[in-house]
């Protein structure tokens, strides 16, 4: 009855119930990643057989590659299927829960046995250009609505973007740069060279999701530019197919200079 | 209704491709308006470009009520007369088939691309690039008049979500006509089928529409299935059955949240933010991903759930869904919040017949159309389909479903994931048989899903077709913008939610 008369009354009850959901990574842990989750690979060429390319063989999207220091995984190409894992006889690859996967240049996506060169921050004018204040204009240019769909997980009050001054905004003409997704088709890639344009400079770009690294599962259709590279120059990439957001938020601050830990993979995700 | 020479079968099912009738133009077109005219929807229509040249036109139609489907074909040298004059729900069909393979439908009224635009010339970075590009080939449907205006919308838009254009007509604040232009999201999906299944197909299939990977890597799989000769273990089909809902409650717990963020009432919007989170990450729970890549595989699944796995889910599953609750009760419990979506984005019922639309729209329009109820397959054949219903029309009614849809999938998935049979989840596929028509359709969480394949002599795919609900349902929401303020645009828009890859494919 005293909620139907304070409407606020029960506004307030259900506010209190619901409670405080945003996760304290990166100055916390990160939320648990279930066992079954896909992150960045690691590979152990001293357990690979002489002559096997089981790994190579398996690969729907032509990602991993055998050279003179053992296999090696594409993370742009990558879209985390596990048949490469799965078709290894000795476990001499295998996917980890480390989320951590962004990085600066198409090359260091390129993952052996040493693992994968983290993102580094931009120079320091651009850090303080960026640093505390980043707008970003979403550009879909062929994706499926996977890679979107987590980038607006960003926004929810898990992950709460707006409380590193990262924040989506409605025009280009209000953004410091582009955050790309989709494999940019021949249809979108007018709109998306506009857009750009359109982008007040200096401007950064991030390409979201193997589609956007380098056409995702549509690769070479002719349909397709084989990623946002083809149109414009790409500042980060953030492999997945799609990634998971906490990639996306970690890729993004370390783009910034917000997080610095932890120059390769190989460690457990930050305390 | 149906003639004699009409192939019916149930979903879903390989045919030996000669058992579907290749019958003459004229006959074919009456049999499909018959069958309409008796309540039947045309849920698929597709041109096959034959290696003779002859362009061959396969229906398939959806006898809902009798549970049943039937298909047959008719062959096109060039040209033939438009059925949408008689039959509108196959309007966009026929667009389709002359776009694909020049089979010219005389006498449509509105005969335009689907999805090719003119390519721009020049390299990329080329700066003269956008001058010497035509985007368009064919103009809009314009209005004149004093006061008339004209609204254009897009490609790209103001938030986060995929490129598509929409061109108002408009008269003071009123919409009188919206013509929505897609394609932008074109990346070859049926094109590049042929020939196939190749090594990249699961994952293309998975990401057709990548809010929809459950639905469409399902309803592939079956096509496969179908064309082998192989069932799925039961497991795998319930396993399949629980990932198809958990999906549907993803999308529909951050729809609600969608549509409460664009009337401006934030606390929803923010907790069903949260909580589509939650849905999501019971998926990564079974398969590692939240958006369910990787989980399915022809011959059944890749992944079987363990029992702690079953217990962790059904204890997350109980916290959801009481969040889930209080956060839409709220919603719904709020005068300003009624206020803002009754009678707004009216689609009627004889709208919903007349244009073939789907899934959830056509549910809010008080049609009972539900593939897993009225075309079962899988798991659903059990029956317990956890359709929703409810009548108006509008944005109300949109949401009203997705609500109920809510409740009884929760309860659908608490069910089915603590009674899983036992056994194994994955059965071997072997190649696909040759010569054969298959259809496969399943009830995702926008609507009905169609796939559908013809194989060729050496077993490999020789057309596959790809009907995402959003085909049918776009129409649908140009409907409902008619004598609607423009400002009504996002919150009818987001009441339908509709996929443009989907649609552009």
């Amino acid at each position: 009855m005293t909620e139907k008369v304070f409407p606020l009354l029960h506004l307030l009850r259900v506010r209190a119930h619901q409670g405080h959901r945003t996760i304290s990574y990166p100055n916390g842990p990160a939320p648990q990643l279930p066992e079954r989750y896909r992150g960045l690979p690691r590979i152990d060429p001293s357990k690979c057989r002489d002559g096997c390319k089981a790994c190579v063989d398996a690969c729907p999207v032509e990602a991993v590659s055998i050279g003179p220091g053992g296999p090696r995984i594409d993370l742009g190409r990558c879209l985390f299927c596990r048949e490469c894992s799965d078709a290894c006889p000795t476990g001499a690859l295998r996917y980890t829960q480390d989320f951590r996967m962004a990085a600066r240049t198409r090359e260091d996506l390129i993952v052996g046995q040493e693992g994968l060169r983290l993102a580094e921050a931009l120079d320091k004018k651009s850090r303080a250009l960026f640093g505390h204040s980043l707008k970003l204009r979403q550009v879909s240019a062929g994706g499926c609505n996977g890679c979107e769909a987590e980038i607006n997980v960003l926004g929810t009050v898990v992950f709460d973007l707006g409380r590193f001054g990262i924040q989506i905004v409605a025009s280009p003409r209000h953004a410091d740069g582009l955050l790309i997704t989709g494999p940019v088709t021949q249809n979108m890639r007018l709109a998306l060279q506009k857009t750009y344009d359109a982008v007040p400079s200096p401007k950064i770009v991030v390409a979201v999701g193997g589609c956007a690294i380098a056409g995702g599962p549509f690769r070479d259709h002719p349909q397709v530019m084989n990623g946002a590279g083809a149109v414009v120059p790409v500042d980060l990439y953030v492999p997945g197919c799609p990634p998971h957001p906490l990639t996306i938020l970690d890729g993004l601050l370390r783009l910034l200079g917000r997080i610095q830990q932890g120059e390769t993979r190989h460690e457990s995700p930050s305390p | 209704m149906t003639p004699m020479q009409i192939v019916t079968f149930r979903n879903p099912q390989a045919l030996r491709l000669d058992a579907v009738s290749v019958i003459d133009m004229q006959a074919f077109q009456t049999t499909i308006t018959t069958a309409v005219q008796h309540g039947e929807r045309v849920a698929a229509l597709f041109g096959w470009q034959m290696p003779s040249g002859v362009v061959r036109l396969y229906v398939v139609l959806a006898d809902d009520a009798r549970h049943e489907l039937s298909a047959m074909a008719a062959d096109v040298r060039t040209t033939y007369p438009t059925l949408t004059l008689r039959c509108p729900q196959v309007h966009l069909f026929e667009r389709e088939i002359f776009e694909q393979t020049g089979a010219f439908p005389e006498g449509h009224p509105w005969i335009k691309p689907v999805r090719a635009h003119d390519i721009p010339l020049g390299e990329p970075g080329d700066k003269s690039a956008s001058d010497k590009a035509v985007p368009l080939r064919h103009p809009f449907f314009s209005m004149t008049g004093e006061d008339v205006h004209e609204v254009a919308v897009g490609p790209v838009h103001a938030g986060v979500i995929e490129p598509g254009h929409f061109r108002f007509q408009c008269h003071g604040e009123v919409v009188h006509h919206l013509e929505i232009h897609l394609g932008y999201q074109h990346r070859g999906v049926e094109e590049a089928l042929t020939g196939g299944p190749h090594k990249r197909t699961l994952l293309q299939m998975e990401t057709v529409a990548g809010d929809t990977t459950i639905g469409h890597a399902t309803a592939y799989c079956q096509i496969v299935e179908t064309l082998s000769g192989v069932e799925p273990p039961p497991r795998a089909q319930a396993l399949r059955a629980v990932a198809l809902e958990l999906e549907r409650l993803a999308n529909h717990v951050g729809d609600m949240g969608a549509l409460a963020s664009d009337i401006g009432f934030l606390p929803t919007a923010s907790y069903c933010g949260r909580l589509r989170g939650d849905f999501l990450n019971m998926t990564a729970l079974v398969c590692g991903s939240r958006l369910g890549r990787g989980l399915l595989r022809p011959g059944g699944v890749a992944f079987d759930m363990s029992e702690a796995q079953v217990k962790e889910v059904l204890r997350r599953l109980e916290r959801a869904e009481r969040d889930v609750r209080e956060a839409v009760d709220l919603f719904f419990e709020t005068d300003s919040v009624m206020e803002r979506l009754q009678n707004t984005g009216v689609l009627t019922a004889e709208a919903c017949q007349d244009m073939g639309i789907v899934g959830m729209a056509a549910r809010a329009s008080g049609l009972a159309r539900d593939a897993r109820a009225d075309h079962p397959s899988g798991w659903y054949r059990n029956g317990g389909a956890p359709v929703a219903v409810w009548r108006g029309g509008d944005v109300l009614a949109r949401a009203m479903v997705r609500r109920l849809e809510i409740e009884r999938s929760t309860a659908f998935v608490r069910q089915h994931i603590a009674t899983l049979p036992s056994g194994p989840v994955l059965a071997a596929c072997p190649p696909l048989k040759p010569d054969l028509f298959a259809v496969a359709l399943i009830e995702g969480w926008r609507g009905e899903l169609v796939h559908a394949a013809i194989t060729d002599a050496q077993g490999r795919f020789a057309r596959y077709k790809v009907v995402d609900p959003s085909f049918h349902n776009w129409t649908g929401l140009a409907l409902t913008l008619r004598g609607q303020q423009i400002s009504d645009f996002p919150l009818c828009n987001k009441s339908f939610n509709l996929s443009y890859c989907g649609f552009d494919l």
